[in-house]
């Protein structure tokens, strides 16, 4: 996600890096270059040009202090106006006090409402609540199929009936009531937004069930006529909020940054992946910084504290403070970094990761990895130097691979090994600073 | 012209967007000056076009402007026509290799949610009034309810259709479907495919696998290898085109819901720098809102 905006931002910011100080005219020819960036991004063309002069105006009065750099400058002003674009906090969905509360998802066909549906259910459920995904898609071929399995799979009830959809929500609301469901998640079907009679009946659902909650579900790779869906959708329905989905691919995400300017309305959620777990709550700081390619350490430790397990991380300290790093550690990792979801959005969080451009993560790589470890004896396991060339052969073929491929994993291990014998000799204190030196915000 | 008019009404409210605002542009100006060209380029911009496409098309307007010492602002309509023609032509021919195989196998691909599988009911329906007998091959076994979603649509259209249990191998389904069109003398298979995001190495894999299998259940298979693009998609479409081609050659685009806002400017750098033609425009929801696309009368629509 935004590995593309943040590769090209960098390679702006790099190029002013030789300069003094901050003149009219570096400053110019760095906007120029930020300002075919976001358009590459797909961020709206007005939504640009004030984005542009805003900063151009703050950024002529700027003294340069002793130790910034001009770059760096930049990235700091360019960073608080993305913060400030993308609409500053993120404030959570509102729940209605006694009655069940309602989120109606709406938005373009092929968005991605019913995967959202799903995740949305799957995401409060988590949490304690007790949801109820609807099916109010009677258009779609096979809509209504596709929330029944989905549901099914996440083990969430799916309320459905052969009705009209403003009748199926309602009667899903007292079913709601009748039967203790506290969450009831409309699936409405896709629309275009300039379908007057598909608009309408969306907005006679608003009125009728007044749910806490009508968010837009945009595709995170939609182009210029986002900002024009949103208002579309705002003015004809209202909305409350906006959920931006596929931000998993190389999308430069632009559209993320044109509908909360245009239509102010705030984006909740993202969805990063295909899996019911791949939603994330959106958080305008932290995407910014992963924008800038700053990387999102605030997201990263709260995956890590909610996927990983106490007593393993304990038991890694211990590895990392004194005993040696086996290769059974090293698959115990991969197991709690799969844990942590889509393998490309846990690296998008790590600082500097944006700057490898181009960088694909294949997840069967893993696999692989895990085969060939798998395939090892425990004596091999613990030391590996043992593994001779015979030995290559066997795990090669027990694990179906070849055997430049368990080379590679032992390189990947001793490169590891010695990672970890640095780490022990760091300090923690060090470690900190290095982090908090990739936050130009502060 | 049916595709004519049929594409206008469709693009009514593309077209409407496109050219109120050029109109309204050069109804104020008199003069084709630097505040007229850089209104265009707002406009270009606003529809897709992206930034490499507009610098072209703006730097052949206004070498043009000079040589022929254009100066009246009513003559930048036809200009702008002439020049978006120019890169709309560029990729030299738009028609692929036809074929003299019998069974024609076409294979669908692109991203999630951008409308391959009605793209697939619809291009049934196109083959069947051509009196083809067809079959659709049920490849998506991956999202939820993507098999009886298509199953709707074969009926719809009056075509057979081939299936396995959801999450059987893809490949496999493939293969049976082509085996099952020789035996029962069918003229075109469409192979319906999951969703997939460009960047997803493994799904990637798995599509050529699909491709290289149906080569297998009959040579020369799939004749055709059609990407279907959304039309309200902005510059990622051009890493879609990239990415998808890189991983199995794509012959063609179906470009769908062109009948929204979204002025769908992003085939035109696909074109121009891509090089890989547009052959079907979707139009609507119903199984005849399908067109084969024509570059030039695109552009008429587009102006009209």
């Amino acid at each position: 996600m935004f590995t593309e905006l943040s590769s090209k931002f960098d390679k702006i910011f790099n190029k002013l890096r030789g300069y003094a100080r901050l003149s009219e005219s570096n400053i110019k020819e760095a906007l120029k270059e930020v300002k075919v960036a976001l358009l590459e991004a797909d961020v709206n063309y007005k939504v640009v040009k004030d984005f542009i002069s805003s900063i151009e105006q703050k950024s002529l009065g700027q003294e340069t202090f002793k130790g910034v750099k001009p770059g760096q400058l930049l990235i700091k002003l360019v960073y608080d106006e993305l913060v400030e674009l993308l609409g500053k906090e993120n404030k959570p969905l509102r729940f209605s006090g006694t009655e069940p509360t309602v989120f109606m998802l709406t938005g373009l066909q092929g968005s991605g409402k019913t995967t959202t549906c799903g995740k949305i259910a799957k995401f409060y459920e988590k949490k304690g609540k007790r949801p109820l995904l609807v099916a109010a898609d009677i258009y779609r071929p096979a809509a209504i199929e596709q929330l029944k399995i989905l549901g099914k799979n996440l083990k969430i009830p799916t309320f459905s009936q052969d009705a009209k959809p403003l009748k199926i929500c309602r009667e899903a609301f007292e079913h709601a009531k009748q039967n203790g469901f506290d969450l009831v998640i409309i699936d409405t079907a896709g629309r275009l937004h300039i379908d007057e009679a598909l608009m309408k009946e969306l907005a006679e659902i608003k009125s009728e069930l007044k749910p806490q909650e009508v968010l837009l579900v945009v595709d995170g790779m939609t182009g210029q006529d986002a900002v024009n869906i949103a208002a579309s959708f705002e003015q004809k329905v209202g909305i409350d909020g906006v959920i931006l989905t596929k931000m998993d691919g190389d999308t430069r995400g632009g559209a993320a940054l044109s509908i909360r300017a245009v239509s102010g309305k705030p984006i909740k959620f993202i969805g990063v992946g295909e899996k019911t777990d791949a939603l994330e709550l959106f958080y305008p700081e932290r995407i910014a910084s992963r924008i800038l390619g700053m990387g999102d350490v605030v997201s990263l430790v709260e995956k890590a504290q909610e996927s990983i397990k106490i007593e393993e991380a304990e038991k890694l300290e211990k590895k990392l403070k004194g005993e040696r790093f086996t290769l059974e550690d090293f698959y115990d990792q991969l197991q709690q970094i799969k844990r942590m979801g889509p393998l490309e959005s846990v690296l998008g969080m790590v600082p500097g990761m944006g700057k490898f451009k181009g960088m694909e993560m294949d997840e069967k790589a893993l696999t692989k990895v895990e085969a060939i470890i798998c395939s090892m004896t425990k004596k091999e396991k613990v030391s590996p130097n043992i593994i001779d060339g015979s030995r290559r052969k066997r795990i090669a073929s027990g694990s179906g691979t070849s055997i430049q491929d368990v080379n590679k994993v032992l390189k990947q291990f001793a490169m590891m090994e010695k990672m970890v014998k640095n780490f022990q000799k760091m300090d923690l204190k060090k470690i900190s600073k290095m982090f908090s030196l990739v936050n130009y915000s502060q | 012209m049916a595709f004519f008019s049929r594409l206008k009404s469709g693009l009514a409210k593309t077209k409407a967007n496109f050219l109120d605002k050029i109109a309204s542009t050069v109804g104020i100006h008199k003069k084709i000056d630097e505040e007229l060209l850089s209104q265009l380029e707002k406009t270009l911009l606003e529809a897709d076009l992206g930034v490499t496409a507009t610098e072209k098309i703006l730097n052949g307007l206004k070498e043009r402007v000079k040589k022929e010492k254009i100066e009246a602002s009513d003559k930048i309509i036809g200009l702008l026509k002439e020049e978006i023609g120019k890169l709309l032509d560029s990729s030299g021919t738009t028609s692929t290799t036809v074929g003299t195989a019998k069974l024609r196998v076409i294979m669908i691909v692109g991203v999630n949610g951008n409308g391959k599988t009605t793209s697939i009911g619809k291009l049934a329906n196109y083959y069947k009034e051509q009196g083809r007998k067809v079959l659709l091959a049920a490849c998506d076994t991956f999202r939820a309810a993507a098999i009886e979603q298509l199953e709707i649509w074969a009926k719809r259209a009056g075509a057979e259709i081939v299936k396995n249990q959801p999450k059987a191998d893809p490949a496999a389904v493939a293969f049976d479907a082509i085996k099952s069109a020789v035996s029962q003398n069918i003229d075109v298979v469409i192979v319906d495919t999951a969703g997939r995001l460009q960047t997803k190495v493994n799904l990637m894999e798995e599509l050529k696998k699909i491709k290289k299998v149906m080569g297998k259940a009959l040579p020369g298979a799939p004749h055709e290898i059609l990407l279907v693009i959304d039309s309200t998609t902005g510059q990622n479409a051009l890493s879609q085109v990239e990415r998808f081609s890189q991983a199995v050659e794509i012959t063609g685009i179906i470009l769908t819901k062109l009948d929204g806002t979204a002025k769908g400017g992003i085939i035109i750098p696909i074109v121009s720098e891509l090089k890989i033609p547009i052959k079907y425009v979707g139009i609507g929801e119903k199984i005849e809102d399908l067109e084969v696309f024509e570059p030039r009368e695109f552009v008429e629509a587009l102006f009209e």
